[in-house]
């Protein structure tokens, strides 16, 4: 790999480094104060599950789900009924809630794949339909506050085994085990390799990757310790991303995501039912979409009309940030986790200097534009 | 060619084109002489550069990217879009009619060409125009009329009336009758006689060499990008014979690898019968009918025909229901019938369908070799629907070695290979998938010589191995070169099978021509 192709290769990362690297100077580090950076994660954790469903979607050809934010705040609105008025359990709440999410897929999937509606059109419609019943529902009032059993699954943080000194070794250990884990799994994976008599791609550059990675994890993992610990609600997002990432890049279903956005029909004449793939795909937009919809009502201790407003452009915004083809087929998880750091730190850097909300979004538009363009005018010079 | 004659009664010349694409010449020096208020055929088989000429003329390929000149009226004409050439009263009709159902008659008449101003259209003038020229071509409907209401006969029909709004002195249609049955091909040719006696030119391109002698004043035949003759009705000999020696006759040279004499040749592995299938939107129109046919074992059967012929959806209706609707007949495979409802379940059965249209329908170009090469057979390099992605670049590098595909690396995407590697990628996806009968559609098409000879010794190969290949070819040598039986198809039904051995490019060219339509 040559300069060239790698700069256009990590062209987000550098970016997201920049700016962040731009905050920290204009807020004069404030932005990488311990409890701002815990605060990025709990604040955007909504973004990083709906993105990973997202990308899904647009994957199998640049096809985007717009119920989202809907379907997000009508979960709320039956999970909060549930567990504040009718006082069920909590546990039970939580499957009822999944279950609606499943439904509402099952719906949108069965309209796109199999009526063959245009996504635009069938989760349009959803959008508004969602958004109407959630209100249905919680006759326009707010439900407040929600069981602390339910609050402590995603709110909490990771208890400290050693809670005498201000820095939390748990945390720090935890990070230290994830490094050997990664590093040892990547040299693992050599050896077999090597015994199969598979090609190994060269050993400094991994060795680079790693110490990267490494570097990364661990400058974190010590900004959490300063702070409470590793919040619950980040092992909720890395395990949620994590099986993702796994799915897209390891998984056949993964692979006719995007063989059916890189070319359906030659996908449909290789034997692969690609009407099954499109319903996975809107099917688990929905389902993520429950989930989201707990870690927002515990984030917000409360399940209210309007929770879910504009989640979906949220996640569509770092889909196309994070260098997903707006016609389908190609985009990764790792990239689009990059477009929602991106997002994220851009947010709360600008609310740190206290740039006017409605500029936040000008800028954010434009960072998004900037994007696209540089996705299509790269892809054009490859050509 | 007429020499000596005053080139003022000359319309049209052009003079030594020469268009090179990328990698091929497509018209070699070519001179082509259209004299005023002739009807003008130009003949030849698929490939012969019919098409990119009437592009050059019509300004599809703009002035600078041939060589040579074209004279028009008497003038050099540097037609750099179509416009130009329409300015000057060049009109052409392509063979896929360029209508919009939805719209009137009236509306697709003046596409482009609206009457009135740009922000005020004048829908009377418009219909009041149409109408005057539905009544040339002899249409009554109303220009009201939505184009999807009437049948494909009267669609060409408003193609020519379209053609008249724009004024046009020089008509040429190609293919006109391809997709019209014997009385509205008649029909239209006479209306054709019709606008000669009003001092119209026209030049047909065709394959049906009766309509070609019922009408044309003068025959040019192309071959491999060049001007093979120019024949005139009445001077020349113009017999169907005459004509078609003229579109094959080429050298066979030692263009294809020999097979070892002792091969075998077993049981009948996939054999067809009865099949017909239906246009999957013009449901009433049989694309394919009553057809039969069978391979064998270690057996390469050709299956000839010009494009159009319902070659291809034969084959993609028989792969899993492709292509069509109201499919009936009769799949035996190894003896035993079988149902393909679906690819995966013609997969799943051992027959493998190689698309001629290696972008469209075969190939993800925005993805490497290698996801490429295992897509139709994923569960082989999977374990419990995980991908070993160690094991698919080392299946995606045998295929490369094996078939000598050129690229840098197995993750290179495939949009940036060459066609000739391309379609190795192509067949190797499909060898991939370990299929017992693999139907080849039109896999040379687009690549060069060397790259040619490399695809057939990979189906020596496969039949060597005991495999049957069903190859379905437009190129006649290749068809006879390859094959060890030979199915003539046109308009849809068989029109004959012959043993490659007894089969001359002349037997099965008039075989297509001069069979019967229904």
């Amino acid at each position: 790999m040559n300069v060239k192709t790698a700069l256009r290769k990590y062209v987000m990362v550098i970016a997201t480094v920049a700016v962040i690297i731009f905050f920290t100077i204009a807020t004069k580090g404030a932005l990488l104060y311990p409890q701002n950076v815990s605060n990025v994660i709990a604040q955007n954790a909504y973004v990083f599950v709906l993105a990973a469903g997202m990308l899904l979607c647009i994957l199998t050809g640049g096809n985007i789900d717009l119920s989202v934010g809907s379907v997000v705040c009508l979960v709320g609105a039956v999970g909060g009924t549930l567990m504040c008025n009718k006082n069920l359990p909590i546990g039970l709440c939580i499957l009822i809630m999944i279950a609606v999410g499943l439904l509402i897929g099952v719906w949108q999937g069965y309209l796109v794949a199999y009526l063959r509606v245009p996504p635009f059109i069938a989760t349009l419609a959803g959008m508004l339909m969602w958004r109407g019943l959630s209100n249905v529902i919680l006759q326009g009032l707010t439900i407040s506050p929600m069981p602390d059993g339910f609050l402590n699954m995603f709110n909490s943080y990771v208890p400290d085994f050693n809670p005498a000194t201000q820095f939390n070794e748990t945390s720090f250990i935890v990070g230290l085990v994830l490094c050997v884990a990664i590093v040892g799994y990547k040299f693992k994976a050599r050896v077999t390799r090597s015994r199969k008599g598979y090609e190994n791609p060269s050993l400094t550059s991994e060795i680079i990757t790693d110490v990267i990675l490494v570097a990364v994890i661990m400058f974190f993992m010590t900004k959490l310790s300063n702070y409470k610990g590793i919040p619950v609600i980040l092992i909720w997002v890395v395990v949620i991303v994590s099986i993702y990432a796994y799915i897209t890049s390891k998984t056949t279903i993964g692979r006719h995501l995007y063989a059916v956005g890189g070319n359906q029909k030659a996908t449909r004449l290789s034997g692969i039912n690609t009407k099954r793939v499109f319903f996975f795909a809107y099917c688990n937009m929905a389902f993520l979409s429950a989930v989201t919809a707990m870690i927002v009502m515990a984030r917000l201790n409360s399940a209210n009309p309007t929770a879910g407003t504009n989640y979906e452009m949220d996640a569509i915004g770092s889909c196309f940030i994070g260098g997903a083809s707006a016609y389908g087929g190609s985009g990764t998880i790792g990239g689009v986790m990059i477009g929602a750091i991106l997002m994220g730190v851009l947010n709360l850097g600008m609310s740190i200097m206290g740039v006017d909300a409605n500029l936040q979004k000008v800028v954010k538009g434009a960072v998004l534009l900037a994007a696209v363009i540089f996705d299509v005018v790269s892809k054009k010079q490859q050509d | 060619m007429k020499e000596g004659k005053p080139v003022a009664n000359n319309l049209l010349e052009m003079r030594h084109i020469t268009k090179t694409f990328p990698g091929v010449k497509a018209l070699d020096d070519v001179n082509f002489v259209v004299e005023e208020g002739e009807i003008h055929a130009l003949v030849g088989e698929n490939g012969a550069g019919k098409s990119t000429l009437m592009n050059v003329l019509s300004g599809v390929y703009p002035y600078g990217t041939y060589e040579g000149d074209i004279v028009y009226d008497g003038e050099v004409q540097q037609f750099s879009t179509i416009k130009d050439s329409e300015h000057k009263g060049i009109v052409i009709i392509h063979q896929e009619l360029a209508l919009i159902p939805e719209m009137t008659i009236g509306e697709n008449m003046f596409l482009g060409n609206e009457r009135g101003q740009a922000f005020n259209i004048n829908w009377d003038e418009t219909h009041a125009l149409a109408r005057t020229y539905l009544d040339r071509v002899g249409l009554s409907e109303s220009s009201r009329t939505l184009i999807k209401d009437i049948g494909t006969g009267k669609q060409q029909l408003v193609e020519i009336a379209k053609a008249l709004a724009k004024h046009a002195r020089l008509l040429i249609l190609d293919e006109p009758t391809s997709s019209l049955n014997e009385d509205d091909s008649k029909a239209l040719l006479d209306l054709l006689l019709e606008f000669k006696k009003q001092g119209m030119t026209s030049i047909i391109i065709s394959h049906k060499i009766n309509e070609i002698s019922y009408c044309a004043d003068t025959i040019t035949i192309l071959r491999d990008g060049a001007t093979i003759e120019s024949l005139r009705k009445g001077v020349d000999d113009i017999s169907d014979d005459r004509i078609i020696q003229g579109m094959v006759g080429r050298e066979l040279t030692d263009r294809f690898p020999k097979r070892p004499a002792d091969r075998k040749i077993g049981d009948i592995a996939l054999e067809v019968k009865n099949w017909t299938c239906h246009h999957p939107i013009y449901e009433e129109k049989k694309v394919v009918d009553n057809v039969s046919f069978n391979v064998r074992r270690g057996e390469v059967v050709g299956v000839a025909g010009l494009m159009g012929a319902g070659r291809t959806e034969l084959m993609m209706s028989i792969f899993g229901k492709s292509y069509g609707t109201h499919i009936t007949g009769e799949l035996y495979m190894n003896g035993e019938k079988v149902e393909l409802n679906s690819p995966r379940e013609a997969i799943e059965h051992k027959l493998a369908y190689v698309t001629e249209d290696r972008k469209g329908n075969g190939l993800i170009l925005s993805n490497p070799i290698s996801t490429n090469t295992t897509l139709a057979n994923l569960k082989e390099v999977s374990n419990r629907g995980v991908i070993d992605a160690d094991k698919e670049i080392h299946v995606a590098k045998e295929y490369v070695e094996k078939l000598k595909t050129k690229c840098p690396s197995v993750h290179q995407n495939v949009g940036n290979l060459s066609g000739g590697n391309q379609q190795k990628v192509l067949l190797a996806k499909w060898m991939f998938a370990n299929p017992d009968v693999l139907i080849l559609d039109e896999p040379t098409r687009g690549i060069d010589v060397g790259a040619k000879y490399e695809i057939y010794c990979i189906i020596n190969d496969l039949v060597a191995e005991g495999k049957s290949v069903i190859m379905v070819s437009s190129e006649l040598p290749e068809v006879l070169g390859m094959s060890d039986r030979i199915y003539i198809m046109n308009e849809g039904h068989i029109a004959g099978e012959v043993d490659a051995a007894e089969a001359t490019q002349e037997s099965i060219m008039s075989s297509i021509l001069l069979s019967k339509s229904k």
